[in-house]
């Protein structure tokens, strides 16, 4: 940077360059202002103190008279801080524990959840009538028993004033409250069955739509021997686990959320149950990455070679039209390929009369996801090779011709390794990117065909498929595991990106 | 010589025709009056409006398609903008954490942004309490995410491109008393059109064809991309839509050819140094 400058020089700019300052002074302001006016009414004061903090870093960045690099880095370094950095450090924090389904929230949340979901109904429970309402859209239940009326909500029980009680004796209208027809309640049954209203040792739950009963919880939990007491036998908390569990091995399902250590990252490496599923997608990973290269680089090479002949004609309207699927929205082609291959429907099929499930046989899945990826991907090398092949010198081949070199020797010794130089950097990153092509696989056989007695994990899966399936699968969530799963697949990425950069010589600028 | 050129021509023909049949298939299923999949042949069986007419007025595709649109433009825009203005300072200036900053954006830009769905959707519960407008179901909110993704990459592609632009012009401005701002805008910037273009047709592409940040993020009709949208279509009724969602894949690469059109002279040129597709 040009500190050689007086720093007053920079003030002596246009009037332009005041304007601009004037403005930037303006927008940082405003866009502070409205960021930190709902984080102020929300209480939130770690919010207020970094918006503070990125307002103040704004504020000085842009109006001081110094020529500070960081004036143009501010935006950048913002952008990647927020959702590049800090989507990595909770990733690696997410891998260090249990989190997933059962394992979402705090102890405190697991004991509410496990009394509240065992409240049962006992002989002699008080009974009301009920009348489902809104408020604010959130369901509320109107309970009338014995002439008294009260709102049941997720936050308890309460008296109503002004209720009106209808010949049943069910409420049917309340100040505030919206009262849902049978119709509209019907709609939202499961969220009913679900409402809970917690009370003194026990819950209000409802019982079809016009009844509610006073259950009793068969399961409580005792500070003093930091255990879960029922009927059925007593659970110990078992903070590493972080769930309760029976001296014969039985789990409750509601657990919460605890520190593993580096369990999840080696599970990958050494728990056989997952080891072998990670080994085995990971091979086929690099089989498919390898190949969907070699693939598209080799056809996209030899198409060029083929239309590089000086007395080739129509040359120029074979490249538009083999461009063409470059043009085309990749996503919307890997579903038409998909539909392609269906058995009942697919065009494959009924054109060649057949009734394969290509996509049920993991050989054929396998062939038919490389097969869509090679046409997504050859044309773009095409144009990358034909590219290349113009800018090597003539006079290179003749003077190979004039030594006596034979065409194949000429090809072997001059154009394919200059073709290859030119491809190198794009090979790599080619392989960077279908090491993680999510879309490809994803799309096409959603990691599938899955052998019939292991639903996780399918013959064509990606480490990245794979990694997908076990966050948001149907297996129930496993972020703890998938996050782990994440950081090995970004470490693979990583080290393959900084090789790919090192071959564009873009690396050695650092230095510089 | 006549029979090598012949077998040239042949296999030129046999490739053309791989990279044409599927592309063949979606016009004659978007033309097919049936408008089902297993109705739709390889050449078209009839010429019929039926599946657009379907689409443009009994589907939210028209919503989709221009949420997409601006989507993938905005981000190729910005992100462009931005990583040029950062890719400036790391290319001419030189300061204390510069190789340190740019080794930082090289490791961190190789972690796909998808791997981390679980925080960027604790990041946007965030955001969607206190500012709804870049929440949850907002394209501007994924615009923002999209170019947070985006930076760290064309930050370095551009910065490639700007070192070889010789140094001693943008010092001749200097020394004509412009500031390093006026040098930037009016000497490297215009001289750089190849690159930037190279990147913002990459991201506008990439953008478009993005599905997992989009199906997650994006989930009421309003918001929708095209992705999300058309994916959904063919869950609800692989069938029966098909027509339908061949209209929809023609029309969504009308956006993409502009674009390439607009931006063509420099695409062979620069593309060695960009990222590929799927």
């Amino acid at each position: 940077m040009n500190t050689g400058r007086s720093a007053a020089g920079a003030w002596q700019g246009s009037a332009g360059g005041i304007a601009a300052r004037v403005l930037v002074l303006g927008l940082i302001v405003a866009v502070a202002l409205w960021a930190v006016a709902p984080l102020l009414a929300a209480d939130n004061w770690t919010g207020v103190a970094i918006v503070a903090v990125v307002t103040a870093a704004g504020l000085f960045v842009y109006l001081t008279p110094r020529r500070l690099p960081v004036k143009y880095l501010l935006p950048t370094t913002l952008l990647v801080l927020a959702f590049q950095v800090f989507p990595v450090v909770h990733t690696m924090s997410l891998a260090l524990t249990n989190i997933g389904d059962g394992h979402l929230g705090t102890k405190q949340d697991a004991i509410a959840a496990i009394e509240s979901s065992s409240v049962k109904r006992q002989p002699g429970s008080a009974e009301f009538r009920l009348t489902v309402a809104e408020k604010d859209g959130d369901l509320v239940f109107l309970l009338a028993s014995a002439g008294r009326a009260y709102t049941g909500t997720a936050g308890g029980l309460r008296p109503l004033e002004g209720a009106t009680l209808g010949a049943g004796g069910r409420i049917t209208a309340a100040g505030g409250y919206t009262v849902l027809t049978a119709a509209q309640a019907s709609a939202r049954s499961s969220e009913i069955t679900e409402l809970i209203v917690p009370v003194e040792g026990g819950a209000i739950r409802s019982q079809g739509l016009s009844r509610a009963y006073r259950g009793t919880a068969t399961l409580a939990y005792d500070e003093g021997c930091d255990c879960v007491t029922g009927q059925d036998g007593v659970w110990r908390a078992d903070e590493e686990q972080g769930r309760f569990v029976s001296d014969d091995g039985r789990a409750l399902a509601q657990g919460w959320k605890v520190g593993v250590g580096l369990a999840n990252l080696t599970a990958a490496l050494t728990n056989p149950k997952i080891n072998a599923h990670f080994l085995g997608v990971f091979g086929w990973n690099l089989v498919y990455a390898t190949s969907v290269v070699v693939l598209t680089a080799g056809l996209g090479v030899a198409v060029a070679l083929v239309l590089h002949h000086p007395r080739m004609r129509a040359v120029r309207a074979y490249r538009t039209l083999i461009v063409l699927p470059y043009a085309m929205p990749a996503f919307a082609m890997l579903l038409v390929w998909r539909d392609m291959f269906n058995t009942d429907f697919g065009l494959i099929n009924r054109m060649f009369g057949l009734d394969v499930d290509w996509l049920g046989a993991p050989l054929t899945a396998r062939l038919s996801v490389l097969l869509v990826q090679l046409w997504l991907g050859f044309p773009y090398m095409f144009l990358i090779a034909t590219g290349a092949l113009q800018t090597i010198p003539p006079e290179y081949l003749e003077a190979a011709q004039v030594d006596g070199a034979t065409a194949w020797q000429r090809f072997g010794k001059v154009t394919l390794p200059l073709l290859m130089l030119a491809l190198a950097p794009l090979l790599v990153s080619s392989f960077a990117f279908n090491f993680n092509n999510f879309n490809g696989i994803f799309l096409v056989t959603a990691g599938g065909p899955f052998p019939a007695d292991n639903p996780t994990v399918g013959a064509t899966d990606l480490l990245i498929t794979y990694t997908f399936r076990l966050a948001f699968g149907q297996q129930g969530a496993q972020y703890g595991l998938a996050s782990a799963m994440s950081i090995y697949v970004y470490l693979i990425v990583a080290v393959l990106s900084i090789i790919g950069f090192r071959r564009t010589r873009a690396f050695q600028e650092v230095g510089r | 010589m006549k029979r090598e050129l012949l077998l040239r021509h042949l296999a030129a023909i046999a490739v053309t025709a791989f990279a044409l049949f599927p592309i063949l298939f979606v016009v004659s299923s978007a033309l097919n009056p049936l408008g089902t999949l297993s109705s739709a042949t390889l050449f078209p069986s009839g010429a019929s409006l039926g599946n657009a007419a379907d689409l443009l007025t009994g589907t939210a595709f028209p919503t989709w398609y221009l949420n997409s649109v601006l989507i993938a433009a905005l981000t190729a825009v910005l992100s462009v903008a931005v990583s040029a203005v950062s890719a400036y300072a790391f290319s001419r200036f030189r300061f204390a954490g510069r190789r340190t900053g740019l080794v930082a954006l090289l490791v961190i830009q190789a972690f796909p942004q998808f791997l981390a769905i679980v925080p960027l959707y604790v990041i946007f519960s965030v955001i969607s309490d206190n500012w709804p407008a870049f929440g949850l179901n907002s394209i501007w909110g994924v615009i923002l995410l999209y170019i947070g993704g985006q930076v760290g990459v064309n930050t370095w592609l551009i910065k490639g491109f700007f070192d070889t632009i010789p140094r001693e012009l943008d010092d001749a401005m200097l020394i004509d008393g412009c500031t390093p701002t006026q040098a930037f805008r009016k000497v490297v910037l215009p001289l750089s059109a190849p690159i930037l273009s190279i990147s913002a047709l990459l991201v506008f592409i990439g953008t478009i064809n993005e599905f997992l940040i989009a199906s997650v993020f994006l989930t009421g009709d309003d918001a929708r991309t095209l992705a999300v949208g058309l994916f959904s279509m063919l869950a609800d009724q692989r069938n029966a839509n098909f027509g339908m969602f061949a209209v929809g894949t023609l029309l969504t690469a009308v956006p993409t050819v502009a674009v390439f059109q607009f931006l063509q002279r420099y695409i062979v040129h620069g593309l060695t140094a960009g990222a590929v597709k799927g």
